[in-house]
């Protein structure tokens, strides 16, 4: 028998509680609801409770230490029955069931929020242990400090992750510089001067933008952006030839997250109170003036927060860099020669044969974790930011 | 007009705000009609009336901040000191600083108390140094009553005062800009019984220098400090005269309903 089935009978035998705890307390009271202490749906969903949560513990349990035997299951539905019958026993009219609900529901709720914590630190545990074994084959200085970036699959590779992290922020950089004004504006223009008749065009327009795909993206970068900065900028600037450069996806990663700065902007701005704009406006302020000095104010800590969620996007995109910027590992300074970036490396690193044994396949997960721990400071970061600001604000 | 006392002077020439067939409407609703009103300088002018008669909607139009109402449309004649303000060569913006407006529930700007105060003087330019930007500060603190209870701290946060401190620093706030005319629309309505008591007090302090133009819900509060009242009922200006007469012998059975609690 597989556990399905156990979870299916069990299911029967809470759906039978369900009607008996409702029975039974309707019936100690003398079929009258109103002399319970609780409503009767409490009472139905308590007995639902206590004749579930042993068994599933014991299910769960029997699970974890071996396969699943008749006796096992024949212990759970047992277990299941003794406690429905033990619970229907406990009901009368003055046993407060909605006390034992609402204990029920507090464990869900925490244990929801288990299950998103339990997950990230899974996610760190796997990560780590990969990353460990990756640095008892690698010196982890080489790893922080080295500026060369070669991986040989025959031995020998360097594999600093300088010229990795470097390309990482260039271009995120670049597409901040680019994303943030114009997000900000467009946020600005929408939530102050755009009737509803422009709004309930413009802002669908600009999210449309969001639900691209970054390949598409991509490969408007390497068809189009690309070609257009090299033949127009960095060869006549005499900065290059490459059409794949930081520029060129920069650029176009900017464009993706225009949608992320503004939306979420707008949304904060237009929560900033009316009152605080009519008190400016009363005092002779512009409308530009009340947006600079009452409203971007009162809203800076929530676009920080846009700003720095658009920064978290753009270190781990992907598909915009290899097609925009390249694959070439490079320090360099001049934004119209390819480069590329952590997540990149990753993905070329576990494509095609990889030896799970060998650094250069486990540098990956060094990388991930590395990434990983920038986009937390970051969100960390944010987090200080938006509290500060609060504090100033409210 | 029945008006007898010689420092409430009420006619056209002399008022310091006159309108004639003043007409509101927001899209299709006709929210005030036909007001003709002349209201004296150096004198606490109440309006009162039931719940959207248009109050606030009059006291919107001297400032023009019906303006930044997209729906609100203004028709009819509006002078301040004899100068139509609906004119083009008239900026909508230095406007509001010389009629400056005291909102419902206090709406200080997330920034220090001297910041506030400053907001106006800093936009408009009034001062050249920091240090007369501080004596304006000051000076405006002290008329709105308030400078004593927050001259220590100058710097904390406008937001942390009490709903009371609050209301006298957007008072202090609307000063620091040296407007001629004060709008307040129910200035009190969000306040306790004490600070409802200091405000009215710096009202009648404030007639010595502005025309003040006040709504408020509150017929005891129209009689404590004003000294002409306007009765508006459903969009229309019903009776304008000396309050103490307004309140003791109304002419239009409408306005005696009012106050005697009978519509409202
Ligand atoms: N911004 C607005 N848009 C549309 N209608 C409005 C607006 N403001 C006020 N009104 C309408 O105008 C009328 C007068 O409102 P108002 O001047 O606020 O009254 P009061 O201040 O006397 O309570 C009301 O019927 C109200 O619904
Ligand atoms: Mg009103």
């Amino acid at each position: 028998m597989t556990a399905t089935w156990i979870l299916l009978i069990l299911l029967i035998i809470a759906a039978a509680s369900f009607f008996l705890g409702r029975a039974r307390a309707i019936a100690c009271a003398g079929g009258d609801s109103r002399a319970l202490h609780s409503l009767p749906g409490h009472y139905s969903w308590a007995t639902v409770l206590v004749t579930l949560l042993p068994a599933l513990l014991l299910l769960a349990l029997l699970e974890i230490s071996a396969a699943l035997t008749p006796a096992g299951t024949l212990a759970v539905v047992i277990l299941a029955l003794a406690a429905l019958a033990w619970s229907l026993r406990r009901i009368t009219p003055v046993f407060r069931a909605r006390a034992t609900v609402e204990r029920g529901v507090l464990a869900l709720l925490i244990l929801a929020a288990c299950v998103a914590i339990a997950t990230t630190a899974g996610i760190v545990l796997s990560m780590l242990f990969e990353t460990l074994n990756f640095f008892v084959q690698y010196d982890w200085r080489e790893f922080f400090l080295s500026a060369t970036w070669a991986p040989r699959f025959q031995g020998g590779s360097e594999l600093g992750f300088l010229p990795l992290l470097w390309g990482t922020l260039y271009i995120s950089l670049i597409a901040l510089i680019f994303a943030v004004p114009v997000g900000l504006f467009a946020a600005i223009y929408m939530a102050e001067y755009a009737g509803r008749r422009i709004r309930a065009v413009v802002k669908p327009g600009i999210e449309i933008l969001a639900g691209i795909p970054t390949i598409v993206y991509g490969l408007f970068a390497l068809i189009t952006v690309g070609p257009l900065l090299r033949d127009y900028f960095a060869q006549p600037l005499g900065l290059g030839a490459s059409g794949s450069s930081v520029m060129t996806a920069g650029l176009v990663m900017g464009i993706m997250l225009i949608p992320f700065v503004s939306s979420l902007s707008d949304d904060i701005i237009a929560q900033v109170p009316q009152s605080l704009r009519d008190g400016s406006l009363g005092l002779g302020a512009t409308r530009s003036e009340t947006i600079r000095q009452v409203i971007l104010p009162a809203a800076l800590p929530g676009i920080v927060g846009a700003v720095l969620l658009a920064a978290s996007r753009a270190i781990g995109e992907t598909m915009i860099v290899v097609l925009g910027a390249g694959a070439a590992a490079k320090l360099s300074l001049n934004p119209f020669e390819a480069m590329t970036t952590i997540t990149v490396k990753i993905v070329s690193q576990l494509t095609g044969d990889s030896d799970f044994a060998a650094p250069e396949t486990l540098v990956a997960f060094a990388l991930g974790l590395t990434l990983f721990a920038i986009t937390l400071c970051l969100n960390v970061l944010a987090l200080a930011i938006v509290r500060k600001y609060r504090e100033q604000y409210e | 007009m029945k008006d007898t006392l010689t420092e409430t002077p009420a006619a056209a020439d002399t008022a310091k705000i006159a309108t004639r067939d003043l007409q509101v409407h927001y899209g299709d609703t006709h929210a005030l009609r036909d007001v003709d009103v002349d209201i004296p300088d150096r004198t606490v002018t109440a309006l009162i009336g039931p719940s959207g008669c248009g109050k606030s909607t009059f006291l919107r139009c001297l400032n023009r901040m019906n303006d930044t109402i997209p729906a609100a449309r203004v028709t009819g004649e509006i002078r301040i000191d004899g100068e139509d303000i609906h004119d083009p060569r008239i900026d909508p913006v230095q406007l509001r600083a010389k009629v400056g407006m005291v909102f419902q529930k206090p709406n200080p700007f997330p920034k220090s108390i001297r910041d506030n105060v400053a907001y106006g003087p800093r936009i408009h330019g009034l001062t050249r140094t920091r240090a007369e930007l501080d004596e304006v500060v000051e000076k405006s603190l002290r008329r709105a009553a308030l400078w004593d209870e927050v001259k220590d701290r100058l710097d904390a946060l406008a937001t942390g005062l009490s709903g009371g401190q609050q209301q006298r620093l957007c008072i202090a706030r609307t000063i620091a800009t040296s407007p001629e005319i004060l709008l307040m629309d129910e200035p009190c309505s969000a306040l306790d019984p004490i600070a409802t008591a200091q405000i009215e007090e710096l009202i009648d302090d404030l007639r010595s220098r502005f025309a003040v133009v006040i709504v408020t819900h509150s017929m005891q509060q129209a009689a404590r400090v004003s000294q002409r009242t306007a009765f508006f009922h459903l969009g229309r200006m019903v009776e304008y005269g000396d309050t103490g007469a307004l309140f003791t012998n109304p002419a239009d059975p409408r306005t005696e309903s009012y106050i005697t609690g009978r519509i409202g």
